[in-house]
Parts: structure tokens; C-alpha cells; sequence
């Protein structure tokens, strides 16, 4: 787990259970699946690249299609930054990874 | 370029930490002070331990500190800890938030913007009580950055959310609003972002902000690509911002101005053209944006739900979208396009797309959009395609996953009873239900259709027919012998006459069936047994040797042992009159609304399928005539509410003591006796006048030969005004007239009378 970010309050116990949750749910997906998923009451947008997930996870009411754009510009973002990005970029520099993530979406919004 | 080798290598004297290193390593304390570089980056190594899944107990005081440094990277990683690692210490969180406060005061751009994101990422109760007064203020002064702006709003959405009673509404909510106008886009989203939330609890005060979204939304729609050149994100020009437009939107009625209402359907028009043109661009996130906003638009008109033709060209965009290529695009298409067939415009265009659907339901691989392809089929069902969706249903649920059984179950046994000009036919769509998932048929389900049995005699021979013949396959689940036993017990007799399902028969059957049912089968079987005593003398013999066995009257359960015990007393010692009264056939059950449908939308959760229903209840007024159980629903009160509160409320009726001729008739009038007035019978022939009133909001209420006593009354949202009038009836003027009101003690407090 490379980088999570949260925008609601859970107990570290919480978080660990939802993570290990979440990767049981999408790891299992294949390309005929839809990217997105339902998740007690909220939905889970993911994409799939080689050997790493991102999720977002967002209300019902948010629209999938954004979201999938929002990771799609942030994956862009990242790839632009530290030219052709790899994992171990994410791993070395979460600092500034997490700066990116802030100037995209604060506090939980785009 | 470096290689990730290079990099790696780099990287490796920063962090040099095996997994399992934390207790080795502290802080060098004491007399060496650290400078901010190497605070820095232990405060970072630390950080990346947390992260990795290992506590950290040590190391607050430090990273507290830094954020008191000038340097920014020192500040971020400070920051940064705080936000990850939010504690509840008090002596921190003071410390913490002065910092905060002198960062925000400190009018460096960036400080200010580290400092936002710090709360917007904690957002606790304590930050929103120090900062929520603040943070307006920043956001609407003329001077910030347009940065610090976005920050701000963001901010106080999330102050919002987790304290909305610390965040006041004061006069920069009309500031904000004009942010919508702002040149830079990014704070017009964060705008937007900020308005939808607050709208949604105060919409009026954000009323003004309709129009001006509705022509920035024109703007960048019909914007050309050269214009917006830094939001423009692969030739869809400012994405995220349309959407988030159109999400406001969704917050208001349509709008009431027709200019900018004429606006807004040129945008969507526009949005929707756009979607019919060739694509500009191969890459998936083209499509993606582009589409984005055209599902956006399409569920703006569905709420708007006002323009017909807009409603018809979505729903045709939508059938397109059926059959793409994409998955994603499939499911989403489904979904709108079951929200669109509740609207009475456009039910007709979506019912031209069944069969994309029902092919849908037989070859998706996904079970989630298998589902929402049920759920399409299940809104869009009426009169003219009934019987093929629900034929395609029960061949889907016949290898539907276990999870959605149930509800698949449910929508069957709605449907087949709301649009069956034939009972035969749902008799047998019934029974295949249960053929096919017995398990998960549900009481309500088979309560209902011996209900409906019962209750039309037209179809009771026929279901006895074809209970018996199912109830002959070699398994059949314990639903069927539970139907099949009642309702062989109440119209056995219609069938018997058959030689091959003469009484003897019917009874060795359900006999056969009685060993391998649990109790409450069984013991609706033994009613069975004694309505056969009652039926058909015949079999009595029989009957009273089974229920005399041992394995009956001993038997450990204490209501199978009862029932025995009791019916068989009653078979012999009653005559057959005596018998006769007691096993009478079933009367017809009464209307009552359907708890099938309560169930589904416990199920549902009230938002999906409620509007539908009510929706489909509005449309469908011309329900085929005849006493047909018509589920309703449970909201079936509309406008008799307010009169219905006016009854009490307005326990007020008007006594007039006496015009002086006035003969006796007491006129006191006071239907809910719980009061302590002074209770007199209604005049007799107000009953009905007094009845109408449930509905109507003016009248007569009281007519005799002298006086005529009108009622007038109007409503407007919580208040009521009530006006009695009294018509001299005779010649004469009457004197030393007065009208009394008695009102009931605890109503006095609500209601202002005058005389």
C-alpha cells in the first residue's frame, strides 16, 4: 500500500480493515468488469495499471465518470513530474506525492 | 533521465531503515541542537515509518516545531506529519493551531496555502471552532491569491461538513457567489464545489447563483478550443468545472426567468449535439471527459424533467450507449435510463429499447450491470410488455446469483399482479416463482396470492388445478405445499369432482408431502386436513386416523400437538352444520395495500423506488375497472393532509347559542372527545357535511330551516385560516346573535380566534 489519503475520520484499525477489504474487492476484477464497484454504502472507482491499483472511493452520489477522469489527469500529472514515473518514484518521494494529491483535491473535492 | 536503478541508489542513503527498526531509533536529544535540515528529514524518515504500518509514539514535538520554520520544505513535512498523524493531544493541538493562525495571518502565499490544506485534511471539531470565523473572510477579501482562494473554499466545505453548526451564514454567502464570475476557473470550481454543499441546506440564500451558473456554463460549452487553453483537457474544454455546474443545477428547480431557462436548453442542446459529433480524439480519457458531462447534462433533465423533446434525444443517446463497447459506459447507461423511464415523457422512447436490454440481461458478464438491466426492465414494465419482461425475468432468475434473488423475486410478484389482465396468468407466474427460488420467495409473496385467490372467484377453480398438478412433481419446495395445501383446503372441492384428483387423492398427496415440511407447514397441513373433514365426508375416516397416530397427538411440538388434539375432537363430536360454519370458505380478504411493495422498498432504501412508483401511480389512472387489488402505495395521502390537520386543529366548531327562534337540535359540536368541552352528539345530517370535509376545503357544514353555517378555509404551508359563515335562512333579522367557539384546551395554545 503505497499511499492513502483520507478525507473522513476512521480508527487506525478501520483503515487497516477497509484497506485489506478494498484490495480483496478489486484484485479479483478483470478488464470485463466495469471500473467501478459498490461498497457498503459508498462506490470504489479503480484503474488498473500493470501491477498497481488506484482507488478513489467516493459517496453514491458522485458521478463515476469524473472520478475516473480525476485519477486518469492524476496518473497524468504524476507521469509529467517525474518523468515516466515508476513505483519506487511514489515509494521515494511520498512527500511529494502527497503535496500533489493536496493540490488536486482538497479536502476531498476536486 | 536517470534509470530507476540511478534512482534507486539515491535513495538509498536516505532511507536506510530495515522493517522492524523502529525501537533503535530517537531523536539525538540534549545538548545538540539539530538544524532544520536533519529535523527535517528524521521528522520524514519517521513519517515513511508510520506508513509503512508501524506506530509512532515519538517525534510530535519535533514535527510541531517545524512548522514554525521560514523555509517551506521544512514546513510541508511538518505540516504533513500533522495531517497523517492527527493525535488528540491538547497541548499539541494548541500549539498546532497557533501555528496554523500565524500562517494564515502571515500573507505569504504559500504559507497560507499549507496552513489551508492542513485543516482541510484534519478538519476537526476543534480546528472548525478556532478557524471557522476566519476562513470566510480570507475567501472573500479582494487581495488573495487566486490560489489561496481555491484553498479557502475547499477548506470551509470541509469545515462545513464535519461542523456545519460552527460555520456561520453571514453576508460573504453573497461573496461567494460572485466568486462564480471569477476569471480563473480553478476558483470557480472550488466555488461551485463550496455552493452545492451550502445549497443544499440553504437554497435560498444561494438562489442568484442559478443564472450566473447557467452562463458561465454556456460560456465554456460553446467556448472554442482555443479559448480555456489550460482547462482544456483533451478537446473537452473544462471537464471537471461543467460537471460540477450542472451538479449545482441539479439543486434547483428549473429555473423560473425564461431567458435563463431558454439558456440552459441551448447548453444542453449543445452538450448533446456535441456527444452525436465524431470524436476528436482516439484516447480513452476523451471519451471519458466528453461523457462525463453529457451523463451530467442527461440527469439535469431528468430532474428538470420539463423538456420533452430534450428528454427524448437523451433517452435515444442513452440507447445508444447501450450497445458500446465499453463496460462502463453500458452500466451507466442503464442507470440513467432507469431514472428516465419514471418520467411520462419519455417512457415510450425507452420502451423502444427492450430488446437491447433483455439481450443485455442474457450476455453481460458483470453481474452489477446484469442487475441494473433487471432494474431497467422492472421500471419500464407496464400494460403492453408485462408478460414478456416478466417471462425474461424468471428465465434471468433462474441463474441469477443468490444475492439478488430476493429482490428479483419481489419485482416479479409486483409486476405480475399489478398488470395481470389475466389471473390464470399470475397464478402460474406465481407458482413458477416458486418453483424456480422457493427459498427466497418471501411470506408477503404467497400471503398475496391466496389473498388474491380468495378474493376473485374466477380463478379459484384454476388454481386448484394447477396447485394440484404441481404439487404432484417428485420435489417440490415447501412454499408450494404451503399454497398448495391452503388453497386445496379452501377450493379442494372445485376439483374433486375429477376422478383423478378426487378427494382421497388430494389428501394422499398432500400427506405424502407432510413428513418432510418443519412445523408451521405442517400445521397449516393439519387445517388443511379438517377443512377436508368439512369438504368431504368421504375422507373423514381416514382423516381422523392420521390425526389420532401417535406420532400427531404426542407429537413434541406443542401447536402440532394442540391442532391434533383439537381437530380431531372437533370431527367427531361436531355435527356437520356445527362443522360446516366452522371450516366455512375464507371471506374475501380486504383491500389493503400491498406489503410486497413495503418490503421492496425496505429493501431499496426509499429513494429508488418510490419515485417510480408514485410516479407510475400518477401516470397509470386508467387501472383496468373492477375490483383489482391495486397495490398502493404507503404515501397515498395528497391533498386531504392539510384538511385532515384542519380536523384537528380546528376542533372549533361554531355553536351559535341561540338566534332566540332557534329551535333545540344541540349544535355544539365536537367530534374528538377527548377534550374537556362540553361534548354534544352532531346534528344530525352534519354527519356527512362534517365527513366532506376530509376533502374539500370549503362547504356547508351545518343547514337547518333557519341557519345556514358555511365553512371557508385556506392553507398555505404550515399556517391555517378557517372563516365561518352564518346565512339567515329566514325573513326575519335575528337578534343578539352570537356564535360561541369552543376549542379543546390543548388546541387553544395554536389557535387564534376572533369573533
Amino acid at each position: 500500500m503505497r499511499l492513502a489519503k483520507w478525507y473522513m475520520w476512521f480508527d487506525d484499525d478501520e483503515k487497516q480493515k477497509l484497506i485489506e477489504e478494498i484490495h480483496a474487492l478489486v484484485t479479483v476484477r478483470d478488464a470485463k468488469h466495469t471500473n467501478f464497484l459498490d461498497f457498503w454504502n459508498f462506490k470504489i472507482i479503480y484503474l488498473h495499471y500493470t501491477r498497481l491499483y488506484f482507488c478513489i472511493c467516493v459517496v453514491i452520489k458522485d458521478k463515476i465518470l469524473v472520478c475516473l477522469e480525476a485519477i486518469y489527469n492524476f496518473v497524468g500529472v504524476l507521469n509529467e513530474y517525474f518523468h515516466n514515473v515508476c513505483e519506487l518514484d511514489l515509494v521515494f518521494s511520498f512527500y511529494k506525492v502527497y503535496t500533489m494529491v493536496d493540490e488536486m483535491s482538497r479536502a476531498g473535492e476536486i | 533521465m536517470e534509470t530507476v536503478a540511478q534512482r534507486e541508489e539515491k535513495f538509498s542513503s536516505f532511507l536506510t531503515l530495515p522493517t522492524g527498526y523502529k525501537p533503535f531509533f530517537t531523536f539525538p536529544v540534549g545538548d545538540k541542537a539539530l538544524d532544520g535540515y536533519s529535523k527535517k528529514k528524521y521528522v520524514c524518515k519517521l513519517l515513511f515509518i508510520f506508513l509503512l504500518g508501524h506506530d509512532i509514539d515519538f517525534g510530535h514535538m519535533e514535527a510541531v516545531n517545524l512548522l514554525s520554520s521560514n523555509r517551506y520544505t521544512e514546513k510541508q513535512i511538518g505540516y504533513l506529519f500533522i495531517s497523517v498523524l492527527v493525535n488528540s493531544n491538547s497541548e499539541l493541538i494548541r500549539l498546532i493551531n497557533n501555528a496554523i493562525k500565524n500562517d494564515l495571518a502571515s500573507r505569504n502565499p504559500t504559507f497560507m496555502g499549507l496552513a489551508l490544506h492542513c485543516i482541510a485534511n484534519v478538519g476537526s471539531r476543534e480546528m472548525a471552532e478556532a478557524f471557522a470565523g476566519e476562513i470566510p473572510k480570507i475567501l472573500v477579501a479582494g487581495d488573495t491569491m487566486d490560489s489561496v482562494k481555491q484553498s479557502a473554499a475547499l477548506c470551509l466545505l470541509r469545515l462545513y461538513r464535519t461542523s456545519p453548526d460552527l460555520v456561520p451564514m453571514g453576508d460573504w454567502t453573497s461573496r461567494v457567489v460572485h466568486l462564480l464570475n471569477d476569471q480563473h476557473l480553478g476558483v470557480v470550481t472550488a466555488a461551485t464545489s463550496l455552493i452545492t454543499t451550502l445549497a443544499q441546506k440553504n437554497p435560498e440564500e444561494f438562489k442568484t447563483s442559478v443564472s450566473l451558473a447557467v452562463s458561465r456554463l454556456s460560456r465554456i460549452v460553446t467556448s472554442a478550443s482555443t479559448d480555456l487553453q489550460d482547462y482544456t483537457y483533451y478537446f473537452v474544454p473544462a471537464p471537471w468545472l461543467s460537471v460540477k455546474l450542472l451538479r449545482l443545477l441539479q439543486c434547483y428547480p428549473p429555473p423560473e426567468d425564461p431567458a435563463v431557462r431558454g439558456r440552459l436548453t441551448e447548453c444542453l442542446e449543445t452538450i448533446l449535439n456535441k456527444a452525436q459529433e465524431p470524436p476528436k480524439s482516439k484516447k480513452v480519457q476523451h471519451s471519458n471527459a466528453k461523457n462525463a458531462v453529457l451523463f451530467e447534462a442527461i440527469s439535469l433533465i431528468i430532474h428538470h424533467d420539463s423538456e420533452p423533446n430534450l428528454l427524448v434525444r437523451a433517452c435515444n443517446q442513452l440507447g445508444q450507449f447501450l450497445q458500446h463497447r465499453e463496460t462502463n459506459l453500458r452500466y451507466l447507461a442503464l442507470e440513467s435510463m432507469c431514472t428516465l423511464a419514471s418520467s411520462e415523457f419519455s417512457h415510450e422512447a425507452v420502451k423502444t429499447h427492450i430488446e437491447t436490454v433483455i439481450n443485455a440481461l442474457k450476455t453481460e458478464r458483470d453481474v452489477s450491470v446484469r442487475q441494473r438491466a433487471v432494474d431497467l426492465l422492472y421500471a419500464m414494465c407496464d400494460r403492453s410488455n408485462a408478460q414478456q419482461i416478466v417471462a425474461e425475468m424468471l428465465s434471468y432468475l433462474e441463474t441469477a446469483d443468490y444475492s439478488i434473488r430476493e429482490e428479483i423475486v419481489l419485482k416479479v410478484a409486483i409486476l405480475a399482479e399489478k398488470y395481470a389482465v389475466d389471473y390464470t396468468w399470475y397464478v402460474d407466474t406465481i407458482l413458477n416463482l416458486i418453483r424456480i427460488a422457493g427459498d427466497y420467495v418471501s411470506e408477503e409473496v404467497w400471503y398475496r396470492v391466496i389473498q388474491i385467490v380468495i378474493n376473485r372467484d374466477d380463478v379459484q377453480g384454476y388454481a386448484a388445478k394447477t396447485v394440484f398438478e404441481a404439487l404432484q412433481a417428485p420435489a417440490c419446495h415447501e412454499n408450494l405445499v404451503k399454497v398448495g395445501g391452503y388453497i386445496l383446503g379452501e377450493f379442494g372441492n372445485l376439483i374433486a369432482g375429477d376422478p383423478r384428483s378426487s378427494p382421497l387423492i388430494q389428501f394422499n398427496l398432500l400427506h405424502s408431502k407432510f413428513h418432510l415440511c418443519s412445523v408451521p407447514t405442517r400445521a397449516l397441513l393439519l387445517s388443511t386436513y379438517i377443512k377436508f373433514v368439512n369438504l368431504f365426508p368421504e375422507v373423514k375416516a381416514t382423516i381422523q386416523d392420521v390425526l389420532r397416530s401417535d406420532s400427531q397427538l404426542k407429537n413434541a411440538d406443542v401447536e402440532l400437538q394442540q391442532r391434533a388434539v383439537e381437530y380431531l375432537r372437533l370431527s367427531t363430536v361436531a355435527s356437520t352444520d356445527i362443522l360446516a360454519t366452522v371450516l366455512e370458505e375464507m371471506p374475501p380478504f380486504p383491500e389493503r395495500e400491498s406489503s410486497i411493495l413495503a418490503k421492496l422498498k425496505k429493501k431499496k432504501g426509499p429513494s429508488t423506488v418510490t419515485d417510480l412508483e408514485e410516479s407510475k401511480r400518477e401516470r397509470s389512472i386508467d387501472v383496468n375497472g373492477g375490483p383489482e387489488p391495486v397495490p398502493a402505495s404507503t404515501s397515498a395521502a395528497s391533498t386531504p393532509s392539510p384538511s385532515a390537520d384542519l380536523l384537528g386543529l380546528g376542533a372549533a366548531p361554531p355553536a351559535p347559542t341561540g338566534p332566540p327562534p332557534s329551535s333545540g337540535g344541540g349544535l355544539l359540536v365536537d367530534v374528538f372527545s377527548d377534550s374537556a368541552s362540553a361534548v354534544a352528539p352532531l346534528a344530525p345530517g352534519s354527519e356527512d357535511n362534517f365527513a366532506r370535509f376530509v376533502c374539500k376545503n370549503n362547504g356547508v357544514l351545518f343547514e337547518n330551516q333557519l341557519l345556514q353555517i358555511g365553512l371557508k378555509s385556506e392553507f398555505r404551508q404550515n399556517l391555517g385560516r378557517m372563516f365561518i359563515f352564518y346565512g339567515n335562512k329566514t325573513s326575519t333579522q335575528f337578534l343578539n346573535f352570537t356564535p360561541t367557539l369552543i376549542c379543546a384546551d390543548d388546541l387553544q395554545a395554536n389557535i387564534l380566534v376572533y369573533l
